[in-house]
């Protein structure tokens, strides 16, 4: 598996979370992993971004400058990253939170309204979980097993009763599209 | 064999410094190093040990003189702004022959500048910690695992050659998770240290820990045994890692971060055709003299990439001695260099050759 990932949204989005439960589950599946958050100004009441590599050969840059996929939560993360995609990579758009659309042709756009389907569901707060499922349906990123292994793990011990409605976030990511 | 786990960069160096015995910490919060000191303050109170967070940088690094003066493993840790604030205590370790761990998770300067990832502490490290005539041992990690394994030889060397060691990071390894195999606790060895001023119920005479010789000829002579250890040093303890340098035309030269990028341009480069290969300094000093030197012979050229202006460079350039052509490329300002870009400066070398 080789990908370089880019997660971009509004602090408290769950950005930073989403990247971890990548990695964790790259690593688990026995390929190389790396998180790189973004710690700057933006990170107070602004975007969060985080980069995440997952390879079968050492990392070099963890900073991901054009990532095969953007997850875009908010219009600002769309609109900074949009161009810095690779040609043939892939976008998927939080489309209930950003309502353009993206300009490129030569990359795939995926449209998955996560924050509606997250609060639909009763997950308020989980589009993050949605966008994940989606992403581990479009890209396979590891083994399923170690996927939920990698959710399961990246939840700390005290936060372990939201393992359930976190899972039934990704379902609903997993199912979404045809 | 630990399990393998997902560590930030700063807790790790942490966690790996409590695993080689150090139950002193002495702090002051700075971005981006503030995971270190936060870490250090759940653990060491649970483990008996003392966190304290410090009026002031300055005072942080006296407790650590204290601390290691009493005779126990201390580390503080700091990004480039507090180290520069740390620089008296750093000579006047020095100058006592104390070993202590000292961290800076570098950012961009001068000044307060920017808190972004530079490597542009490296003049401070090696040349001009502080006032005097010493040198620190400056261990250079490239990846979390020798944030980890680095943190346990510097105190392991620090307390060898009883003298400060400093692990020279950066923001990007201190904020990015990686796969990390953590040490057991059980293989701290920590020596004796027959020297420490502590507590020892009248049974021998008074330890003395001071860094001032009032006499001109003993002080010279004092400095002189200490660069004696220091040329022992620098003949036993170089390290570094070299890939692909044996067929390379052009070596790229390279520590911490700046490595790994320039690594990933090595293996874009050899696809090219190009034969490019990196040495990669784990120890700043004494720097891997050796390492550069034997590759004079097959090398072209050397470049050099680095976070800032061109600092390592110098000590390339004092190696090489005008025998061979060496450039730099770096970015500066918190600016991280792309492999692509990297990749570029070999095409442009190469085509030079």
């Amino acid at each position: 598996m080789n990908m370089n990932l880019l997660l971009a949204g509004f602090g408290g989005q769950g950005i930073l979370f989403t990247g971890k439960v990548v990695a964790y589950s790259g690593m688990l599946d026995g390929d190389e992993v790396s998180w790189l958050p973004s710690y700057g100004p933006e990170m107070r009441g602004g975007t969060a971004n985080c980069s995440v590599c997952v390879s079968d050969s050492p990392i070099g840059s963890p900073l991901v400058t054009a990532p095969d996929v953007l997850i875009a939560m908010n219009l600002p993360s769309l609109q900074k990253f949009e161009n810095a995609v690779v040609p043939g990579g892939l976008i998927i758009v939080d489309s209930s939170i950003v309502d353009e659309k993206v300009k490129r042709k030569d990359i795939r756009t995926i449209y998955l309204p996560a924050t509606r389907l997250a609060a639909d569901n009763g997950l308020k707060g989980m589009a993050n979980m949605v966008m994940t499922g989606r992403l581990y349906k479009e890209t396979k990123f590891c083994s399923e097993e170690k996927f939920i292994e990698g959710v399961t793990k990246s939840i700390p011990a005290k936060k372990a009763d939201l393992l359930e409605k976190n899972m039934a976030a990704i379902k609903i990511g997993m199912e979404s599209g045809e | 064999m630990s399990e393998k786990v997902l560590m930030k960069g700063n807790e790790a160096l942490a966690e790996a410094a409590i695993a080689a015995g150090c139950k002193h910490f002495f702090g002051y919060p700075i971005t981006p190093q503030n995971e270190l000191t936060a870490h250090m303050s759940k653990r060491l109170p649970k483990i008996g040990g003392t966190y304290l967070q410090a009026e002031s940088e300055v005072a942080a690094i006296n407790m650590v003189l204290g601390a290691s003066a009493a005779g126990v493993r201390a580390m503080t840790s700091s990004s480039s702004p507090g180290i520069s604030l740390k620089s008296e205590g750093l000579s006047y370790l020095a100058g006592s022959d104390l070993p202590a761990v000292i961290v800076n998770v570098q950012r961009a300067g001068p000044g307060l500048g920017g808190i972004q990832p530079s490597q542009a502490d490296y003049w401070q490290a090696t040349r001009a910690a502080g006032h005097g005539d010493f040198k620190l041992l400056v261990f250079a990690p490239s990846t979390v695992q020798e944030m980890v394994d680095l943190t346990g030889d510097a105190f392991a060397l620090g307390d060898k050659y009883r003298m400060p060691a400093i692990m020279l990071s950066d923001g990007i390894l201190g904020q990015m998770m990686e796969p990390v195999v953590m040490p057991k606790d059980s293989i701290a060895r920590i020596p004796e240290r027959p020297w420490a001023a502590c507590g020892h119920g009248d049974k021998r005479e008074h330890n003395v820990i001071n860094s001032l010789y009032i006499e001109p000829p003993v002080l010279e002579a004092v400095i002189k045994a200490r660069f004696e250890k220091y040329r022992l040093i620098e003949e036993k303890e170089q390290r570094c890692e070299e890939y692909l340098t044996d067929d390379a035309d052009i070596v790229i030269v390279a520590y911490g971060a700046s490595a790994r990028i320039s690594r990933s341009a090595v293996n874009a480069a050899r696809k090219e055709g190009i034969k490019a290969g990196l040495i990669r300094p784990i120890t700043l000093w004494p720097f891997p003299t050796k390492a550069i030197i034997s590759r004079i012979g097959n090398a072209k050229t050397f470049l050099c990439v680095e976070m800032s202006m061109g600092q390592m460079v110098d000590d390339v350039r004092l190696i090489v001695n005008g025998k061979r052509d060496v450039r730099f490329f770096g970015r500066t300002g918190g600016m991280v260099p792309t492999p692509a870009e990297v990749l570029g400066e070999l095409k442009k070398i190469k085509g030079g050759i």
